[in-house]
């Protein structure tokens, strides 16, 4: 039974159709990741959900109540805002207890609550302070503490760590994977990062332009996308994906069974190097970028097809060299004109200790 | 060497290019002020000492003149008068304008920029153009010389302006923290008492402290509405215009107390009357 | 309920100014069409284009509309030259400079008709006045300030009071100044005065307009000053627009010219403003 259900969700600005007709099931204790390029409505979806906005059609349920006309107060949802939105002249113990204060709870369940929270996040030395005498990082924390402390039914995040800097951002990340772990809370999260997405969710939902491309595990959106948005979306750096035409001797030789006006998808990592003249395609070196752990080449071929190559080993190679390419023709998707998946490629190997 | 020496002097805190634009400054500064400061010297002098010839600068101060000009009983009046209006004017004005300015700041509709524009058009219109209909309606109602009618026609004329400026308090509070209240629980009522509120109240109380000033200072429609009952200081003031006998040091003293609040009060609000009186278009 | 919520909220204030504006406006209108003299208002009629006419023709009304130019006129130049000499004399620090502040601004808080009566008794008494004093003290005759210039007094008064408005805007404007801009001059070897005509100036452009705009708006109706020091004489050579209809209306009652005459004030006050509420648009569009 799905605990969050939404039906045919619709919502326009002005005379555009923001949202267009989503329709998602959530069960309860999953960690949702909304996932998309700007503009696609991933923040507008998460807000519809939390009732700062009003939809303009279809249903919304909730642990089998239809919350779809509720107003946000009434929703037991809790929402950690990309700009943290605390209550700058409360302090962090009062911008944690307001809604139970609201809700008229007791005190010293109060006091409770905010203290295990407090605990949790490390916040407990701070509590007497105000937003102003914080830094980004613990304003975030006191941000996701005033959600805890609320035990509400849905989690829900709009971009929380876009505002940290890079170093803070891993550690955040990893903090709210072991939150989600410990408290086991149904959590939506909404994020540009497709890193976050594939480290926190248990599914992702890719959005783009109000709709829905594809749901389903970070490893099969990676190894079988449904259509080529989704395939260059997920992973960096992005999938190449060439015309048919421009590889026609690569299809001939290889007898790949992809149509004539359609698309050849091939991750970095199934392009590999070797010698000139050795491999099924020549080209020239673009650009090296030495990342330390891998090492990815840019080449251009002899048709001028620029593809991305990644490799774990350092090179040699330099901007101009000559090159040969091998490609792992049974690990490339292939798609039709339209974009949509034909034949998905064979993903890599599981290994087993 | 030489070099070196005048690069310091340059360098040293009081140089001579800066003495001599603080020389400038000062001297311009108490060139200007000095009418005020006369009117402070003269309201502790005699009235012999008042009018004496050369202008005394030396004496020796007296309080006599507040406490002639406390005694008289008309003085308190029409200071009390200016106070209730002033007041006055300023609740009404703020109950009236917070609403309007909170629907704009928050519901901005396509027609809430013209309805902004247009109160702001109504405090451009001169004063004197509705004197005619406001006097014949106060005279045909009978609220002529009265305080309500003060009260009504200085909240009216200072309304658009503390519109515009609680708009612009409310519309720099992020929206999310709002939100935040509401996804708390918090009903309207709630989010407006205890988050909107103590968020904003620093601007509501520059606005009304605008306003004050505004309305204490209004000569136009006090003299023109009022006389004995309501007069404002402002109309006592005036009657001054022609008087008999000595009495300058007593109109400095009676000066003095009806301006000195609101001269202070006017320091804390210099932000406030630019963005007000400009109608927001010097920031 | 989303939609009815602001609507009503906003209500209250748009429907008391919109009366306030109305109101007024539709019985002046009315006025200025019949005859109605305050102290008989029994004896009405439809008087047409007449009180227009009489109150255009009145010798005292291209005096009175002379004189408002002049003043207008005057103080704006006074206030604005002077305000901006003061703001660059004051925009950077030097010792005082925060008291200076306070100092200056402060004539602008004062109730007009203190400041009417400030200078009319204080300063400008031919006898006792401070400025006789200076005079004497030169060795010249005193001036009778209001008597031999009464006009040229009320300008006097109100540029003292317009001041310190000009110089707190001219010195908010200078604040916001490029200060790179200002150094890569510098170093480029401009003088000061260059340094004011291609960088200073420009940028208070903007600055002047407003507060031309706005004083021009406010000015049209001085009118304290006028009451309590020379009551619009002698004759009528301090008498501005307002102040002329001020005296058709509650001295010589005529209700019906002096509307006549608010229209044409308003009319005057409508082309000034026109252009302030354009700029105050584009403003509001940031």
């Amino acid at each position: 039974m799905a605990y969050l259900q939404l039906q045919g969700i619709e919502k326009e600005f002005g005379n555009v159709r923001v949202i267009r007709g989503i329709d998602l099931e959530i069960k309860q204790g999953e960690f949702i990741v909304f996932v998309g390029p700007s503009g696609c409505g991933k923040s507008t979806l998460l807000r519809l959900i939390a009732g700062l906005e009003e939809t303009d059609g279809g249903k919304l349920m909730l642990d089998g109540r239809d919350i779809t006309d509720q107003p946000s107060s009434k929703r037991d949802l809790a929402m950690v805002f990309q700009s943290y939105a605390l209550y700058p002249h409360m302090s962090v113990f009062e911008n944690m207890s307001f809604a139970l204060k609201l809700a008229k709870v007791d005190e010293a369940v109060i006091e409770e609550k905010v203290g295990r929270a407090a605990k949790i996040l490390n916040l407990t030395d701070y509590l007497q302070r105000t937003p102003k005498e914080l830094s980004g990082g613990q304003r975030q924390r006191v941000a996701i503490g005033r959600a805890i402390v609320r035990a509400p039914k849905v989690f829900l995040f709009d971009e929380p760590l876009s505002n940290l800097d890079a170093a803070l951002r891993g550690q955040t990340r990893i903090e709210i994977a072991k939150l989600h772990r410990d408290l086991g809370a149904t959590t939506i999260y909404v994020t540009h990062d497709q890193v976050e997405a594939m480290t926190l969710a248990d599914r992702v939902v890719v959005l783009r332009d109000g709709r829905i491309e594809q749901v389903g595990t970070p490893l099969e959106l990676y190894d079988r996308p449904a259509n080529q948005f989704v395939a260059q979306f997920i992973g960096t750096p992005q999938m190449n994906i060439v015309p048919a035409k421009d590889l026609q001797a690569l299809v001939n030789s290889t007898a790949l069974p992809v149509q004539p006006d359609g698309f050849i998808g091939m991750r970095p990592e199934n392009i590999s190097l070797c010698a000139p003249g050795k491999g099924m395609l020549n080209g020239k070196v673009e650009l090296v970028e030495a990342l330390g752990a891998e090492t990815l080449i840019y080449v251009s071929t002899d048709s001028a097809v620029q593809l991305v190559a990644r490799q774990i080993e350092r090179t040699e190679l330099v901007v101009g060299s000559a090159i040969g390419l091998h490609i792992d023709v049974d690990a490339a998707h292939l798609f039709d004109a339209a974009g949509h998946i034909t034949r998905t490629g064979a993903a890599r190997e599981t290994l087993v200790h | 060497m030489a070099n070196l020496r005048s690069e310091r002097s340059k360098r040293s805190k009081y140089s001579p290019a800066l003495m001599a634009r603080t020389v400038a400054a000062w001297a311009v500064t108490l060139l200007l002020f000095f009418p005020l400061g006369w009117l402070m010297l003269t309201a502790f002098k005699t009235e012999l000492q008042a009018i004496a010839v050369p202008p005394l600068l030396l004496f020796t101060p007296t309080l006599e003149n507040f406490t002639i000009v406390q005694e008289r009983s008309d003085y308190m009046l029409y200071a009390q008068n200016s106070f209730i209006t002033s007041v006055a004017s300023t609740l009404l004005g703020l109950m009236l304008a917070y609403p309007a300015a909170y629907a704009m700041a928050f519901f901005k509709g396509k027609h809430t920029k013209n309805i902004l524009m247009w109160m702001l058009s109504t405090k451009m219109m001169p004063a004197v153009g509705a004197l005619v209909p406001v006097y014949v309606m106060a005279q045909s109602t009978g609220l002529l010389d009265s305080r309500t009618a003060l009260i009504v026609v200085f909240t009216l004329s200072n309304l658009p302006i503390m519109v515009w400026m609680l708009y612009s308090y409310l519309k720099e509070v992020p929206h999310e923290i709002l939100e935040a209240s509401r996804m708390d629980g918090a009903t309207l009522w709630q989010e407006f008492r205890l988050v909107l509120l103590p968020l904003t109240l620093g601007g509501l109380a520059s606005t009304g402290l605008l306003c004050l000033v505004l309305s204490w200072n209004e000569a136009f429609w006090s003299l023109n509405l009022s006389a004995a009952k309501a007069g404002t200081l402002a109309t006592l003031i005036a009657s001054y215009s022609s008087p008999e006998g000595l009495f300058w040091s007593k109109l400095s003293a009676a000066s003095l107390m009806a301006i000195a609040p609101i001269v202070v009060f006017g320091w804390f609000s210099q932000k406030q009357l630019v963005q007000g009186l400009t109608f927001g278009a010097v920031k | 309920m989303r939609k009815l919520l602001p609507r009503l909220l906003l209500t209250p204030a748009v429907l008391s100014l919109l009366m306030w504006m109305i109101v007024p406006l539709v019985m002046t209108i009315y006025f200025s069409l019949i005859r109605y003299n305050l102290m008989q208002p029994e004896q009405t009629g439809f008087a047409g284009l007449e009180n227009f006419e009489y109150f255009l023709t009145d010798p005292s009304f291209s005096v009175a509309v002379v004189n408002t130019l002049l003043l207008l006129g005057s103080v704006i130049v006074i206030t604005v030259l002077l305000g901006i000499a003061i703001a660059l004399l004051i925009d950077s620090p030097f010792p005082g400079r925060g008291i200076v502040r306070l100092l200056l601004i402060s004539p602008f808080f004062v109730m007009p008709t203190v400041n009417a009566l400030l200078w009319k008794h204080m300063m400008m008494n031919p006898i006792y006045g401070v400025l006789a004093q200076v005079w004497k003290f030169f060795g010249a005759t005193p001036i009778d300030w209001l008597t031999d210039f009464p006009l040229g007094s009320v300008v006097i008064m109100v540029a003292w009071q317009w001041l310190p408005f000009a110089t707190l805007i001219f010195m908010t404007a200078l604040q916001s100044m490029n200060r790179e801009q200002l150094e890569a001059a510098r170093m480029d070897g401009a003088t000061y005065l260059q340094q004011l005509r291609y960088l200073y100036i420009p940028h208070l452009g903007r600055s002047v307009a407003v507060v031309v705009m706005i004083e021009m708006i406010f000015l049209l109706s001085v009118f304290a000053e006028i009451y309590t020091t020379t009551g619009g004489g002698p004759g009528d050579a301090s008498t501005n627009v307002a102040f002329l209809i001020f005296k058709q209306a509650l001295l010589n009652f005529d209700a019906g010219v002096a509307s006549a005459g608010a229209l044409f004030a308003v009319l005057l006050a409508n082309i000034a403003a026109a252009f302030l509420i354009r700029m105050v648009g584009k403003n509001l569009d940031k």
